[in-house]
């Protein structure tokens, strides 16, 4: 490993960076756009869920219970004629989620101390957002029957009833219960996995394509000193990359960084220098810039997306997922993101993770450089 | 003395075996230093296999070679620190200028910075691409295209020079121009190994080994050679009569 080497090396990859602009417009702006699509378009929170009330018996106890949902922030009333064919219909297309349904002896069953029914009339095509929208459904007629019978026993003259059991909720960290929270920090591990095993998935293999490599393979250059060169030059533009989500995360969508921003850089390096090293490993193996495009889109994004634990809950995976899920490295570094954004634990807590980032990125790097040196000779 | 020590180049049975293709045979040579030696055959006849096992690119599968003393097959390193190669495509970088492109193989060659302008400037002046600095290498023509890779490929002034078919697709003035480089090269002391299919520029080469099917079927002085054919024999001649003589013999 001779220095001078390393630097010729980083610096023609430097220029070649510079000069291609689309890439690194490319590189520049795909985190930008992640992030605003994913931040603003992706969000879990279920709000304004769109609700057709059939309201039979329009009385003035039917109306309250409507008016119930209609100043609830969780519901929007879809207006026009309600019956159970318009119900069916908005559901069919889409324009309601919720029907709900006052049966016309709503208030004289209320008045007569007798079980009131209304019905609940749900499209459960998304289950998620479905059964979320039930459970404020019927927190919402719970509440509202509650001070039904609580209006009934004073008039009777029993004074103020209490609920037997009162539940009084202190949420530890996202204490707003904001999906973006949770969002934006793992986005970051998708974004830096996408950016590096993307960029670099070419260098090799282009060296290869443009018979630049057997130059290269002439001279004294070692295959670590050419393999880090190029991680080095990358590196930069992925760090790059973790700074602009870092300021649009905090910045503009208002993300609560409450652990060490140290820690953050420091895991950030780890997990990219793994990914870039991917990227590479791929380009040496397959010396087509085609193939190890696709080859790096198909291995960095999907697992990086769906098996990091960044939107779907890793516990609720079926078991031999979840296994699967430990070779995946996103899934430490979503952990550790997660952790120093939203509850501000420290390498105490996150030590495991770092050491899973440290020893992936070791294990690729070896393979990289052992298959460079097959290529080579 | 070893005559690996005394040779530029030496070949000792040197054999490269694709599965069940040989594409050098049993090749045996010494190349003197200083001396032009030209590699002439048709496509496919291992001309090219050669000179990458000589590089340091291809492990022969048997026989050895050395290359300014160092076995090719054990001490690869030593030998690539030793040469200048020059492959039949154009492998310099397209989106890097000229500049560039020289300071890029400075650095990964390990000329000592005290002594990196001064390569630089003479890479130039021998590739006549002074104006050229800024010059993206893609803009080039195929001609200085060539020049400049051998300016990279010599900055390390290395005693030995590998050019694989240095001059195709090149037009005939520029030929002529880079074969004067290489005379100017074996005149301060460089060897000079070289391939090709041209046979004027066979004319040019102080010694010549006639390539066909991985084995060596002729080997002299372009003089020599012609001699053997009778008296007005041309290298043409002399490269289509020898593989036929070669055919017949193996038939």
């Amino acid at each position: 490993m001779k220095w001078r080497r390393f630097r010729a090396i980083f610096h023609k990859e430097a220029l070649h960076i510079m000069r291609d602009w689309r890439s690194l417009m490319m590189a520049l702006a795909v985190p930008l756009v992640l992030l605003l699509l994913f931040g603003y378009a992706l969000t879990l929170d279920v709000d304004r869920i769109l609700t057709v009330i059939y309201d039979q018996d329009q009385t003035p106890q039917s109306r309250e219970l409507v008016e119930r949902f209609r100043g609830s922030r969780y519901f929007q009333i879809v207006p026009g004629p309600a019956n159970y064919r318009t119900i069916v219909k908005h559901i069919d297309d889409s324009s309601a989620l919720l029907g709900i349904v006052i049966p016309n002896d709503f208030a004289h069953r209320v008045e007569s101390a007798q079980e009131a029914k209304v019905q609940l009339l749900l499209d459960g095509s998304d289950s998620n957002t479905a059964s979320i929208a039930v459970g404020y459904a019927e927190a919402l007629i719970l509440a509202h029957s509650a001070e039904l019978r609580e209006q009934m026993l004073q008039r009777r003259g029993q004074g103020k009833l209490k609920m037997p059991v009162d539940v009084r909720i202190r949420v530890l960290y996202n204490n707003e219960l904001k999906s973006k929270n949770f969002i934006v920090p793992g986005l970051i591990a998708v974004i830096l996995m996408i950016i590096a095993a993307l960029l670099t998935s070419l260098t090799i293999a282009r060296e290869w394509e443009n018979g630049t490599m057997e130059q290269l393979l002439s001279t004294p250059v070692r295959p670590t000193e050419l393999l880090l060169g190029k991680l080095a030059a990358y590196f930069v533009l992925g760090m790059a990359d973790m700074v602009i989500s870092l300021i649009v995360g905090v910045g503009i969508f208002g993300v609560p960084l409450r652990g060490s921003t140290l820690l953050l850089i420091v895991s950030s390096a780890l997990f990219l220098f793994g990914a870039l090293c991917w990227g590479i490993l791929l380009s040496t193996i397959t010396r087509s810039q085609l193939l190890a495009y696709q080859l790096s889109l198909l291995s960095s994004f999907l697992p990086a997306f769906l098996l990091s634990g960044f939107i779907y809950s890793i516990d609720n995976m079926p078991f031999v997922i979840q296994q699967f899920t430990r070779i995946v490295p996103a899934r430490y570094f979503v952990a550790i993101l997660q952790g120093v954004f939203m509850k501000g634990t420290g390498l105490e807590v996150l030590w495991m993770q770092m050491l899973f980032l440290v020893m992936y990125g070791a294990l690729v790097f070896t393979i990289a450089v052992r298959k460079m040196r097959q290529k080579m000779a | 003395m070893q005559p690996h020590e005394q040779f530029a180049v030496v070949l000792e049975h040197l054999t490269k075996r694709f599965g069940e293709f040989t594409a050098v045979d049993d090749v045996s040579l010494r190349v003197g230093k200083g001396e032009i030696f030209g590699f002439l055959g048709p496509n496919g006849a291992g001309k090219s296999t050669a000179i990458r096992i000589l590089c340091g690119l291809l492990a022969p599968t048997s026989g050895q070679a050395w290359v300014h003393g160092f076995d090719v097959a054990r001490e690869p390193e030593r030998v690539k620190q030793s040469i200048g190669y020059m492959s039949q495509r154009f492998s310099l970088y397209d989106d890097l200028t000229v500049e560039e492109n020289l300071d890029f193989f400075s650095g990964i060659y390990g000329v000592p910075r005290e002594r990196r302008p001064e390569r630089k400037a003479y890479a130039l002046k021998m590739a006549g691409l002074e104006s050229e600095l800024p010059t993206m290498a893609r803009l080039l023509s195929g001609g200085w295209k060539q020049r400049l890779a051998l300016g990279c490929a010599i900055l390390h002034e290395p005693p030995i020079v590998f050019l694989d078919e240095p001059t195709s697709g090149v037009d005939p003035i520029a030929r002529r121009q880079f074969w004067d480089l290489i005379y100017a090269m074996a005149e301060g002391g460089t060897t000079v190994f070289v391939t090709t299919h041209y046979m004027e520029e066979a004319e040019y080469c102080h010694r010549l080994s006639l390539m066909y099917k991985g084995r060596t079927i002729a080997l002299g002085t372009p003089k020599e050679l012609k001699a053997a054919f009778g008296e007005d024999a041309t290298m043409d001649d002399v490269f289509i009569d020898s593989i036929e003589r070669e055919e017949a013999r193996t038939a």
